[in-house]
C-alpha cells in the first residue's frame, strides 16, 4: 500500500499544458472559420453574405472593430493578428507557446520545435499578407501547423497523464467552440423543417459543415443532400466525427476517467460532471433537440461544459489547501 | 602588454597567428614545442583540414542554437536570449595536475564549511581575532537568522564552483569561491557531448575520465542530506525562479537528468512547518530543495517581501529541521571578496594545514593604507565589488577609461568595505578554433565540488574563455564562451 506511483505531476504543470492545448485548438479553429467564410463569400451575391461578418464574430465571441466599421479587412485583422484581442490567432498561438515554454522539460522536443515555428511564422506574418494576398494560405498553414503538432504530439510524448491533459483542453475548447458555432447558425435560421436546402441558403450550410471540417464527412454519411437536421444530428451526435460535440465529449470523458485512475482521485466532481455531460449526449434523439429548439439544448451543452471546466480547475489545479490536507 | 610576438613561418596555416608571450600557455612549453599531453592533439590540428573543423563547428553551433543552449542577458532589451558559444578545441589538463587540483578544493570546502559552522555558532575564529568580526557582520549575505541553526551534518555548502586560474609560472590559484548557487554545470555536460562527437578517436586514445555521472552524483549528494529518520524514500525537488532566470535551460536540464520535479515558488506551500508541492493528485511533502534561488527570494517573510519567487513560511519549515536546503541559507559570507583573503588564514585555523591552493593577492579597502595605495594604482589593478558575480560590478583598470576609474574611485570612497582590489592577472591561453584558424585565448576553470557523504569532484569542470583577443573576462554575461576540460587517467 505504501507504493504510491512514483511519477507526480505538478498542478501548475498540468494547467499549463491544458491551456496550451486550450488555446491551439482555438487557433486552428479560428483560422477554418475565417477561411471558410472568406472562400463562401467568393460564391455570394454581396446583399446575401451582408450580415455573414457578425455571425463570424459572434461566433468566435471576438470583440468589434473599435472604428466601429465592420468589414472584411477590419475583421480580418482582430481575428488574426490583433495581439490586443485575446482570442486572435496571433494571440493563442503566442499564449500556447508561452504555456509550453514553462514546461519544457515535460514534453518532447519535437513538440517545442513545432510549437516555436508555427509561433515564429505566425509572428512574422504581416496584415497584408494575412488578407490581401494569400490569405488562404495563411489560414492553411495555421491548420496545418496545429494539425503537425497535434501529430508529433501523439508519436513522442508519453502517454501519460500530460499527454491526458492535452487531450482534456483541446476537447473542451472542441466542445465549447462547436456548440457556440452551431447555436449561431441555427440562431439565424428559423427554418428547422426537414425538407432538403436548396440554392443561395445551400451555400450557408456547406459552410457550417466545412466550418466543423465536416463536409466529406457527412456526405459519406449521408449522401451530399443537406437537410439541417441532418446536418445538426451529424455535428451534435455523431460519436464517429472528430469535430462533432459527441465524439468530443466522449475524450472528455475519457480522459478524466484516466487521470481519476492516475491520480487515485475516482470519485471526484470533474469525472461525474462529464459522464453526466456524456450521458446527455449520447442519449439525446436529435427529433427531440430540433422540437424544442437547438438553441436551448446547446446552451445546455455549454452551460455543462464551462461545469466541468470549472471543477477540473478546482479538484486538479487550484484546489483548497485546507481540503488536500485533510484528505 | 605583451612582449612582441616570435616570427611563426615555420608553423603551418592553423597555428600561422598563434599568439606567445605574456602568459603561461596551456599547449606550448615553448614557440613550436608542444607539452607532452598536448602533442597529440597539436598533430591532429596539423592534420585536420580547417575546412572540416570548421564545418563541424557550425553544425556544433546549430545543434546548440536548437536545444535552447540558451542564457539570458540582463540589462539588455533586445535579443536577451543567446547561445552560449562553444569553442571546439578541449582544454587538457594531465592526471597529477588534476589530483593537485582536487587535493586543494577538497581541503578549502572542508576549512569553508567549518568557517560557516563555526560563525553561526561560537564564532571561535572572531574570538580568536583571525578574521575581524566587523567585516563578518558587516557581510551582506551574513544571516542573522542562521544564528544556532544545526544544518544536516553540519554542511553548508554541498555545491560549490570555484574559479581557478593559471599563473604565469603555471600554478593554478583560487580566483573566487561560489558558495551560493554556481551555475555552469549543463555546459559542461553538453560541451563533451560535442567533443565525443568531434574528436571521438583523440577521446579514446587520450584516455579521459568521463563526467557523465554528474547529475547522479548531484542527486546521491542531495539525497544524502535528507534527515535519515522519517522516510526511507526523500523526495527532492530543484527549486527555480522562473523561465525569465538566466539559467533556465541549466535547471530544466539538470531537473530532467536527475528525475526529480522543477517547481516554482508557487507551487510550494508550507503547513505546519512542512513543505508540500501542489501536484494533481494531491499535496506531496518535500524534503530536499535543490534551490537555484538566492536567499533573499526564498522566503517573503523572512528576507525581500516585495518578492514572490520563493515560499512564505519556508523558513520556519526549514529551521524546524522538516526541509534540507542545498545549499544552506548565509553562505554567501564565505564567498564574500573580503573574506575571501581570509581563507588561507582559515584553512590554516580549522584544519592546521598550508593551503593547497593559493589564493590571488588581494587589497582590501577597508584598510586605509591598502586603499590609498589602489587609488594610485586603479589604471593597473582589478576592482571588483565583494558581493557581485557574473563579472558584474567589475573595472579592470588596464582596459578602462579615465571615467570608468573616476567613477570606482567615488564608489570605493563611499563603501570601501564594499570593493577589493587584485593585480590584472595574466591568466594562461590556450589554443582556440575561431575565425577558421587557431588562436590563443585567456581561459580560467570552474571544477564543480559536490559536498554530501564525502567530498567528490568529477573530474573536469567549465573552462571559460575570452572569446574576444586581449579580453580577460571570461563571464559569459561578458562575451566569454566554454570549452570542454579533458582530464587525463593517471
Amino acid at each position: 500500500m505504501h507504493e504510491r506511483r512514483q511519477t507526480v505531476m505538478l498542478s501548475r504543470v498540468a494547467d499549463s499544458l491544458y491551456w496550451m492545448s486550450r488555446y491551439l485548438e482555438r487557433a486552428e479553429h479560428t483560422a477554418r472559420l475565417i477561411d471558410v467564410d472568406l472562400q463562401l463569400r467568393l460564391e455570394q451575391a454581396p446583399e446575401v453574405g451582408a450580415g455573414h461578418w457578425s455571425r463570424l464574430i459572434e461566433a468566435l465571441e471576438a470583440p468589434l472593430p473599435p472604428s466601429g466599421t465592420v468589414d472584411a479587412a477590419s475583421i480580418t485583422q482582430i481575428l488574426t493578428l490583433d495581439r490586443s484581442n485575446g482570442s486572435s490567432i496571433l494571440s493563442c498561438v503566442a499564449a500556447a507557446r508561452e504555456n509550453l515554454r514553462q514546461v519544457r522539460e515535460q514534453c518532447s522536443s519535437e513538440m517545442w520545435e513545432q510549437l516555436n515555428r508555427l509561433y515564429l511564422q505566425v509572428n512574422s506574418t504581416t496584415a497584408g499578407e494575412a488578407w490581401l494576398l494569400n490569405s488562404h494560405v495563411f489560414f492553411r498553414a495555421v491548420q496545418e501547423g496545429a494539425h503537425l503538432f497535434q501529430g508529433v504530439t501523439d508519436s513522442t510524448m508519453l502517454h501519460g497523464e500530460g499527454w491526458r491533459y492535452i487531450q482534456l483542453g483541446r476537447f473542451v475548447e472542441r466542445t465549447d467552440l462547436l456548440a457556440r458555432l452551431v447555436r449561431t447558425h441555427f440562431a439565424s435560421r428559423a427554418r428547422t423543417s426537414d425538407a432538403a436546402i436548396e440554392s443561395e441558403e445551400y451555400l450557408e450550410w456547406v459552410g457550417l459543415l466545412k466550418s466543423c471540417s465536416a463536409f466529406e464527412a457527412y456526405c459519406k454519411t449521408y449522401t451530399a443532400e443537406l437537410r439541417p437536421v441532418r446536418i445538426a444530428e451529424f455535428v451534435l451526435l455523431n460519436p464517429e466525427f472528430p469535430h462533432s460535440v459527441r465524439f468530443s465529449v466522449d475524450r472528455i470523458d475519457a480522459a478524466l476517467q484516466s487521470i481519476g485512475e492516475l491520480t487515485e482521485r475516482r470519485a471526484e466532481q470533474p469525472i461525474r460532471l462529464a459522464g453526466r455531460l456524456q450521458a446527455t449526449l449520447s442519449f439525446s434523439q436529435i427529433d427531440e433537440i430540433m422540437g424544442s429548439g437547438a438553441s436551448g439544448y446547446v446552451d445546455g451543452v455549454r452551460w455543462q461544459c464551462a461545469q466541468v471546466h470549472n471543477a477540473i480547475q478546482q479538484v486538479y489545479f487550484d484546489y483548497a489547501i485546507e481540503q488536500a490536507l485533510v484528505s | 602588454m605583451n612582449p612582441p610576438e616570435p616570427p611563426l613561418s615555420l608553423f603551418r596555416p592553423p597555428f600561422r597567428n598563434y599568439q606567445f608571450g605574456g602568459a603561461y600557455d596551456e599547449m606550448f612549453a615553448a614557440p613550436g614545442t608542444p607539452r607532452s599531453h598536448y602533442k597529440a592533439l597539436f598533430q591532429n590540428l596539423l592534420e585536420l583540414p580547417p575546412e572540416d573543423l570548421r564545418k563541424t563547428q557550425q553544425a556544433a553551433d546549430l545543434s546548440f542554437l536548437h536545444q535552447g543552449i540558451t542564457f539570458t542577458v540582463y540589462g539588455n532589451d533586445e535579443g536577451t536570449e543567446r547561445v552560449f558559444p562553444n569553442d571546439l578545441l578541449p582544454r587538457i589538463i594531465p592526471a597529477d595536475e588534476w589530483r593537485k587540483i582536487e587535493n586543494g578544493l577538497t581541503q578549502r570546502i572542508a576549512a569553508l564549511n567549518l568557517f560557516l559552522e563555526d560563525i553561526y555558532h561560537n564564532g571561535r575564529i572572531l574570538a580568536d581575532g583571525i578574521v575581524p568580526r566587523e567585516l563578518v557582520y558587516s557581510c551582506r549575505h551574513f544571516r542573522r537568522e542562521m544564528r544556532g541553526l544545526n544544518v544536516p551534518h553540519g554542511i553548508y555548502v554541498s555545491i560549490c564552483g570555484t574559479d581557478l586560474v593559471r599563473l604565469p609560472d603555471g600554478s593554478f590559484a583560487v580566483l573566487e569561491d561560489n558558495l551560493r548557487v554556481p551555475s555552469g554545470v549543463s555546459y559542461m555536460l553538453a560541451n563533451r557531448k560535442v567533443l565525443k562527437k568531434v574528436f571521438p578517436t583523440l577521446f579514446r586514445d587520450y584516455g579521459v575520465c568521463p563526467v557523465d555521472h554528474y547529475p547522479q552524483s548531484l542527486l546521491a549528494t542531495l539525497r544524502a542530506l535528507a534527515p535519515t529518520t522519517t522516510r526511507h524514500d526523500p523526495k527532492v525537488v530543484l527549486l527555480t525562479p522562473g523561465v525569465f532566470n538566466s539559467a533556465y535551460f541549466e535547471h530544466t536540464f539538470l531537473a530532467q537528468q536527475m528525475g526529480i520535479e522543477l517547481v516554482e515558488g508557487r507551487d510550494l506551500l508550507v503547513h505546519d512547518n512542512v513543505v508540500y508541492m501542489r501536484t494533481t493528485a494531491g499535496l506531496r511533502r518535500v524534503d530536499v530543495i535543490y534551490r537555484r534561488v538566492d536567499d533573499d527570494y526564498l522566503d517573503p517573510l523572512c528576507f525581500r517581501q516585495d518578492s514572490n519567487l520563493g515560499v512564505p513560511g519556508l523558513f520556519n519549515a526549514y529551521r524546524a529541521g522538516n526541509v534540507i536546503l542545498a545549499n544552506a541559507i548565509g553562505t554567501g559570507i564565505a564567498d564574500d571578496k573580503a573574506v575571501y583573503a581570509y581563507v588561507p588564514k582559515i584553512i590554516r585555523y580549522y584544519l592546521g594545514e598550508d593551503p593547497i591552493l593559493n589564493n590571488v593577492e588581494t587589497y582590501l579597502l577597508g584598510d586605509r593604507s591598502q586603499r590609498q595605495h589602489v587609488l594610485e594604482h586603479l589604471d593597473q589593478l582589478v576592482v571588483k565589488a565583494v558581493g557581485e558575480s557574473g563579472g558584474y560590478g567589475m573595472l579592470i583598470g588596464p582596459h578602462s577609461t579615465v571615467e570608468e576609474r573616476e567613477e570606482f574611485r567615488a564608489r570605493i570612497e563611499a563603501e570601501p568595505r564594499n570593493y577589493i582590489a587584485q593585480p590584472t592577472l595574466s591568466l594562461s591561453r590556450a589554443p582556440c578554433f575561431l575565425e577558421g584558424e587557431v588562436q590563443a585565448r585567456h581561459i580560467d576553470l570552474r571544477p564543480y565540488i559536490l559536498y554530501g557523504e564525502n567530498v567528490t569532484l568529477v573530474p573536469g569542470g567549465l573552462t571559460r574563455v575570452a572569446l574576444r583577443r586581449g579580453s580577460l573576462v571570461v563571464n559569459s554575461s561578458q562575451g566569454g564562451g566554454s570549452k570542454d576540460t579533458w582530464v587525463l587517467r593517471a
